[in-house]
Parts: C-alpha cells; structure tokens; sequence
C-alpha cells in the first residue's frame, strides 16, 4: 500500500498541501492572536454573526438560482447576477412613486410586498427571457459556448439597464417601520436585519418545500438526474428548464429587494458581487444542491462578516475590512481547488465538469 | 405570417429598447450622409431591413408575393411599434424612469412631425424598408453580396469618418477626394453615392473575374507565389512603420491602445484558444507586468531605480512565474470551474493591490507614478507617436512566438489538449507541463504589455485592472476567431479601435460586446477570421453541408 501511495502522489499535490497547510495556518495564528489580545468584545462578535446570517441569507437566496441551473443545465449562469440586479432596480420606481406619495409610511407592510412582487416579476421575466433567447439554442453546444454566452448576457443585461435607468446610484427609500432596534431577551437586535433574515427563511423554504413537495418540484429533480429519461417518462424538459429558471429568478428578485432593504442602495453593477459570491455559495454547498446552497450562503455571509476581525486583524493587517471581498474569494478558490463537490455536494463536479 | 407578425414584434422591441437606452439619440449626433441619414437613424433603419429580411425568409411559401407580404408585414409592425412607443411618450413623462426618454428622442423617432402624420411616416417608412430586404432575399445572390458590399462600405465610410478624413487630408493630392467626400459630419450625398456605385463596380467585378484571379494566383510557380508573399509581407510591413506618421497624435494614440490589446489577446489567446483554458483572470498578469515595473524604476517608491530595459525582463519574468504559480492550482479543473477560479484569482490580486495593508510597498489606491519611459541612446518613448514603435515591436515579435508556437509540437500539444484532455493523456502528453507552459507564456505576453501600459501612462492604479479588463480580452480573441493569430489582431481592432474612434459609442462599449458576445455564440462561434480548423470542427457540428475548404488547407494544423 504505502509504495502505491507514493507513486501516485506527485510534486503539485505536494505544492498544493503545503499551500493549504500554510493558508490553515495562517488563520490559527490570526484567530489567536486576535482573540487573546481581545479587542473585539462579545457585543462585537454577536452583532458580526448577526450581519453575516442577514447578508448569509440573501447570497443562499440568489445562490438557489445558480444551482437549480446548474442542476438542470450544467452551466453557470453568469448572467444571474443581472436577474438580481434587475428587480430592485425596476422596483426602486416603485419603492419611490410610494415613498413621495406617503403610502410606504402609512402602511410599510403592503408597500414591501407591492415592491417584492415588482422586483420579483421583473427578476423573473429577465431570467426567462435570457433562457429563451441566449441559453436554449445553444444547449447542445460545447461546453464553453454556453458561458461565453452568458458572459455576453450578463454585460449586455447591465448595460441595458444602465441605459434604461442611468447610472448613478440611486438610494432606496428608508421604510421608517424597519429603522431601531428590537430587544429580545436582553438582546439588540437590528430590526431590519431580523426582517431580512426572517423573510429570506420564509422564502426558502417555501421554494424547498416546492422542489422537494410537489410534482413540478420532482420533475424538476428528475430533469437535473437524467435529462433523456425523464423525456421519456413524459416530463416535458423545455417546460422544466423554464420553471427553474422561474424560480431562479424569484429568489433572486426577492434577495434583491432584501439586499436594498440592507445597503439602502441600488445600481447597475449592484449583481456583479453578490453574484459571484452566491456562486460562492453555490459551489460551496455543492453546485447542483438545494439545501447546500443555503446553508453554503450562509456560511459565506458569517465568514465574510467574522473572517477579516477574527483571521487577519491577529495578523496585524490594516484596515482588514478592505479584504472582506478577498476572503470570500479565498474561500471560493480554496473550495474548487480541494473539495469541489462542495460541503453537501454528491460527486457532480468530477463527473460533469 | 404569424412568424413574420413575431419577428416584427421582436424588431419592434428592439428599436424601442434601443431607442430607450439612449443609442438612437446619442448616434444620431453623427451623420452618415450630411442632411439625409444620421448614425442612429440608420442603426434604426438596419435593424427594419434585418428584420424585413428575416421575415421573408422565415415561412413556408417562398415563391411568389409570400416573402413581400412577409417583410412588409414585419416592417409595418416594427413601425407601429416605435409609433406606440412615439404616442406613450406623448402622455406619459417615461422620463421619471427610462432616463434617456428625452424629448430629443422623440422629435428624432417622429421626425419632428405631429402625432398623426409621424404615425403614418413610421409605419410607412418601417413597411418601404422592409420591403428592399425582401427584394433582396428574392434577387440572385450576386447582385444580393454586392448591394450589402456597396451600402456596407457607404456605412463604413460614414461611420469611420474621423479616420478617414484627416488620413486623406494629409496626402495632397487625396485631400481634394476628402473634401469632395465629407463634410464636416457626415458623407456628401454626390459621394456616397459615388462610393456606393465604385464599390458596386469593384465587387461586381471581383464576383465575375476574382475565382479567375485567385485560381492564377494559386498556379504560379512555388518561387513566384513565394516572392508574392514576401512582398506583401514587406508592404505591410513598411505601412506599418510610416503609419503613425500618417495618422497623427490621436490615431496613433488609438493604435497603442489596440497594440497592446493585440498582446493581452495573443497571450489569452493561447490560455484559451490554443490550450483551451478558459481564463477570466488574466488581468492578473497585466497588472503583475505593469506594477513589477513601476515598483522596479519608480522613485516614488524609492526601493529600485532600474531603468526601463531592466525592468522589463524582471517584470515579463516576474508574470511568468506568477501564471505558473496561479496555474499549479487550477491543474485538475477544467470548464467552468477553472474560469471562476482564476476570476477569484484576478480580484484577489487587484482587492490585495487596492488594499491600505500592501500600501507602503504597492501604493493603494493612489496608485504609483513615475514610472520611468523607455530609451534608445537619446531617443525616450514618451508620445503615443514613438511608443507606438515599441508597441509594434513587442507585437511583431509575439505574434512570430505565436505563430512559431502554433506549428510547434507543443502548440499541437495545446490543441490536443483543447479538444480532450484525457485522450490527450492517453496520447503520451504531459499534461501538467504542457498546461503551465501555456499560462507561462500567456501570463509572459500579458506582462509584456503591461510594462509598456505603465511606462506609457507613466503611472499604475489598481483600478486600471479590474475583471472589465479580462472579459475585454476575451471578447477581442472569441471575436476575432479562438486560436486565430490574425482573428486576435482583428478582434482587437473591431473591439478596442473602433470604440476609442467612436466617441458617441464608448459608452455603450459594453453593451454593445455583451450583445457581440451573445451574437457571436449564436451564429458565428467560430469568430470574425477563424483558425481553418476549428472552423471545420465548429460547422460540423453544426452539421451544415460541408463546404469544401478551399483556402489555405495548410495553416492551422
């Protein structure tokens, strides 16, 4: 056994252990020594935990776009991030016509809900139309045609809006009922923070409870197994690859609305981030999974929210908020390169990819 | 006819979406034909007569008046469409959202006309141009390639005006041609349908007699059709050292841009086109290349005063070891993983580069300055005029790498590779060599240009490097044709030179390359000047009937 061991390794396995071993490393000694010199204070911790299970929430919720797709068609939709981008910023006109009419003071609940569903329509209609026009005839392509495809898509989504809504930032209107805090149990609590990680629970699983409860939702599984058989036990894929894109694009429309309820802002380039790092997500829970999605967003958002004060601040390193972007894409190159099944993921990614 | 009422429902949306974010209004600021067509209005004209087109030849029938009802159905519903677009805009402010439904926008959609008399103009005028597109699906395919040559070059000529015409007024005896040619914006009506006609001419004759030309040309003796080629190469070549001369300050500036994207797409273009890696990074190794050489002969920074010559080795060294480096890891994955991969790479090393932590060592976000130009003897490199030389340099020596390369055991190696990796393995190929091979010399020709970007600004900012930049390259080699020396060169020009001469255009630059992307996919993968091969390939699977390829059999394998 052990010579058999030795043959097969070779000197960038090698290389890439000891890159491992050091990155490890590397934040033992950061978690350490930030918390033994101690200048983050429970309080502390407890309000980053918080802000990543908020943010964590929103990347599980667009990260279910990317890997239903990923399960049915085995590509990435690059373009994803524009299906997110483009409801809140279709339904900032709505936020603000009900903002400047007092509608979204006097009653907060309806307004959100009218804006949810603008933004998740919007979210929705994009996403369907992107697989109508750019993705279906190219299913039978080679495998890179389709994400050059939806490189091309994703600009060209961006730009449009750019040019339909212009390109400034526009600030979404504070809904005066979400501000303050809430006390539970002794407890501080940011209400909009509770609210975004409450509807974003809501929200998924509702749609888990869709995919895995429902015919549709076993079709949709059954299309992502095996394309051919299912043809042939009469599921209709055309009809299949459309609802995944569907609710793809809901989820997305509906973190959008969440994700302007917490950084008070949209704009055209909003999705590129929140885009790649649900990928993130999605490849961290295991691409083609459903609960590893979530559970891979809301990994991400804590590390992305704990990971600069508790890795790097021990390390000395300035202003380490700065490289909250760069950890989680650490976490990103670290995950395809040594477990690229992800947490929950079954063996797709070496059989498909 | 419910084919053609959806293909005109499609133009219809099209125009409006164009029409809504701004292009019409914005191209229509250039003329094509002084006082008869402006830019956005001939970008709304294409889009009728390409829909007309597409129309006719969509629909069972084919023969008789079928394909005319077609197209002019298509036509009059893309018109009533702009129209509702025209009558909404009338009663609604759509200014509240849609920034760019200016008034301006309508007086140009309605030609400034009321709004009965502008719905009949628009309908009208969308079923008049759609119809030629049908004439011109049903007449012979001659008389079709030269009438798209003709109004293709009149466009071109229009379009590419500010290039053309301080060119001619530079040369004596063509200033007069210019003069006679353009106005201050746009062609004279006499010129371009003079141009229109010569043009006509000149492909009616190349279609008649070119199959005669061509087939002298290929039997002439091997020494002839040598020294032919020779020829052409030193006249190409020869242009190539006088053009900035010709050009001027400005052009010549546009030529450096697209130069050192001609290195970045030839560098990518063998991660991608030759060996089939898709890299979404590759900035990375620009702005390795750029801030190796502003660290090393900046005195901002004051840790090295090398000149330029001495630091360009360290730097193109510098990104050479760093595409090994970043190529270790991503060994075992292909596709799509590999893609997102090196993307996190290239944020990585621009978030690292922006951050207050390297900032004594690489400059934050200020950046660094003062970076020292390059000399010979007395000569430094400082305007656009004289770096081009260096530009060109770096060019011609990379692509003779490239084309070297491409007939090396190794470039067939890439291929193999490219086309399957695990038969490639079976085949006696290493693959974990001959893959870092290909990021090294990739990341060796992306440094390259990135030493002559610093010392060209003079200066280097992270924000210079962003994921823009990579998806940029990208679109220049899938463009101009994946593994296609001369398809880089292409796709660089139609990509970064054509934007830079078109002010109007540069901001929807990338509007325009997502849909350029998206397009290409859709109907021509194999790019503007594909490699002979992959053409092949590509058509197959498409399953086209196979055209026998006639040109050049020998180049690409």
């Amino acid at each position: 056994m052990p010579q058999r061991w030795r043959e097969r390794i070779t000197p960038t396995d090698v290389i890439m252990w000891f890159i491992g071993a050091a990155i490890i490393g590397l934040i033992l000694v950061g978690s350490t020594a930030t918390l033994t010199r101690g200048p983050y204070t429970a309080r502390h911790w407890f309000d980053f935990i918080i802000f990543g299970l908020a943010q964590g929430s929103i990347y599980a919720l667009i990260a279910m776009g990317y890997t239903m797709v990923y399960g049915t068609l085995r590509m990435i939709n690059f373009a994803h991030s524009e299906v997110f981008m483009a409801g809140p910023y279709t339904a900032y006109f709505v936020a603000a016509a009900l903002y400047r009419s007092g509608f979204l003071d006097a009653s907060p609940a309806v307004s959100m809900i009218a804006v949810l569903f603008v933004s998740m329509g919007t979210s929705t209609l994009v996403a369907v139309l992107l697989e109508r026009i750019a993705y279906r005839p190219l299913r039978m392509a080679p495998r890179l045609v389709p994400l050059i495809t939806a490189i091309g898509a994703s600009f060209f989504l961006q730009y449009t809006f750019r040019g339909l809504y212009g390109s400034g930032f526009q600030a979404y209107p504070v809904v005066k009922a979400l501000e303050g805090q809430w006390n539970l149990a002794g407890v501080r609590l940011l209400k909009f923070q509770l609210v975004v990680i409450l509807s974003a629970a809501i929200l998924m699983a509702v749609l888990y409870a869709f995919v895995q409860r429902t015919r549709v939702g076993k079709a949709i599984r059954a299309v992502s197994e095996d394309k051919e058989a299912s043809a042939l036990m009469g599921i209709d894929i055309d009809r299949m690859i459309v609802t995944t894109f569907v609710i793809g694009g809901m989820a997305a429309g509906a973190a959008g609305v969440l994700y302007a309820l917490m950084f008070k802002q949209v704009h055209f380039f909003m999705g590129f981030i929140p885009g790649i790092k649900a990928f993130t997500a999605a490849v961290l829970g295991g691409i083609g999974n459903i609960p590893g999605a979530m559970l891979g967003g809301i990994f991400l958002g804590l590390i992305e929210s704990i990971g600069p004060s508790l890795f790097l601040d021990g390390l000395g390193i300035v202003a380490p908020y700065q490289l909250k972007d760069a950890i989680a894409f650490t976490v990103l190159v670290l995950v395809l390169i040594f477990r690229p099944t992800g947490i929950l993921g079954e063996r797709l990614a070496v059989k498909k990819a | 006819m419910k084919e053609a009422l959806k293909i005109g429902l499609i133009g219809g949306v099209i125009e409006i979406l164009l029409s809504l974010i701004g292009m019409v209004e914005a191209f229509a600021q250039r003329q094509i034909v002084s006082q008869v067509i402006s830019m956005g209005h001939s970008l709304l004209l294409l889009t009728v007569i390409f829909m007309g087109y597409m129309a006719a030849q969509r629909g069972s029938p084919d023969k008789g008046v079928a394909p005319f009802a077609r197209g002019l159905l298509a036509g009059l519903v893309t018109g009533a469409l702009v129209f509702l677009l025209v009558l909404i805009g009338s009663v609604v402010r759509l200014r509240a959202v849609f920034v760019n439904a200016s008034p301006a926008l309508y007086e140009l959609l309605s030609f400034k006309q009321s709004l009965p008399s502008a719905a009949l103009l628009l309908v009208a005028s969308g079923g008049v141009a759609a119809l030629p597109a049908a004439l011109m699906f049903r007449s012979p395919p001659v008389f079709k390639r030269v009438l798209i040559t003709a109004l293709g070059s009149v466009l071109v000529a229009g379009v590419l005006q500010d290039l053309l015409r301080p060119t001619f007024a530079a040369w004596g005896p063509l200033a007069g041609i210019s003069t006679w040619l353009f106005t201050a914006n746009g062609l004279t009506l006499h010129g371009a349908v003079t141009l229109g006609l010569a043009v006509s001419l000149a492909s009616w004759f190349w279609a008649f007699r070119g199959e005669a030309i061509r087939s002298h040309v290929a039997k002439l003796p091997p020494s002839q059709k040598k020294g032919l080629r020779f020829g052409s190469l030193a006249l190409f070549v020869a242009v190539l050292l006088v053009l900035p001369q010709i050009l001027g300050l400005f052009l010549s500036e546009v030529l450096t841009i697209v130069g050192l994207y001609v290195l970045l797409g030839l560098g990518l273009n063998i991660v991608v086109g030759f060996a089939g890696l898709l890299d979404l990074g590759y900035v990375a190794f620009f702005a390795i290349g750029a801030y190796v050489t502003a660290l090393l002969t900046s005195p901002e920074l004051g840790f090295f005063s090398f000149t330029f010559w001495e630091a360009l080795p360290v730097a193109i060294a510098a990104g050479v070891i760093a595409g090994v480096l970043l190529g270790i890891p991503v060994l075992k994955m292909r596709g799509d993983y590999l893609a997102i991969t090196t993307l996190g790479f290239g944020e990585i090393i621009r978030i690292l580069v922006l951050s207050d932590f390297l900032r004594p060592w690489l400059g934050g976000a200020q950046g660094i300055g003062k970076i020292a130009h390059a000399t010979i003897g007395r000569i430094e490199f400082v305007s656009p005029q004289q770096i081009y030389y260096l530009i060109l340099a770096g060019c011609l020596l990379v692509v003779f790498i490239s084309v070297r390369l491409r007939d090396s055991r190794l470039g067939r190696a890439w291929k193999a590779i490219r086309e399957d990796e695990d038969v490639a393995q079976a085949m006696g190929i290493n693959l974990v060599v001959t893959k870092l091979l290909a990021f090294a010399t990739g990341a060796g020709f992306s440094a390259l240009s990135g030493a002559i970007f610093a010392s060209k600004l003079g200066s280097v900012y992270p924000h210079s490097f962003n994921v823009m930049i990579s998806i940029n390259i990208l679109c220049v080699i899938i463009v101009g044709g994946m593994g296609s020396i001369p398809g880089a060169i292409v796709g660089s020009m139609a990509l970064v030179g054509l934007p830079e001469l078109l002010r109007e255009f540069a901001e929807y630059r990338l509007f325009v390359y997502g849909a350029a992307l998206v397009a290409m996919m859709l109907l021509r993968p194999e790019g503007l000047w594909p490699e002979a091969v992959r053409r092949r390939e590509l058509r197959e699977e498409v399953a086209e009937e196979g055209q026998p390829d006639l040109e050049n059999p020998s180049s690409g394998s």
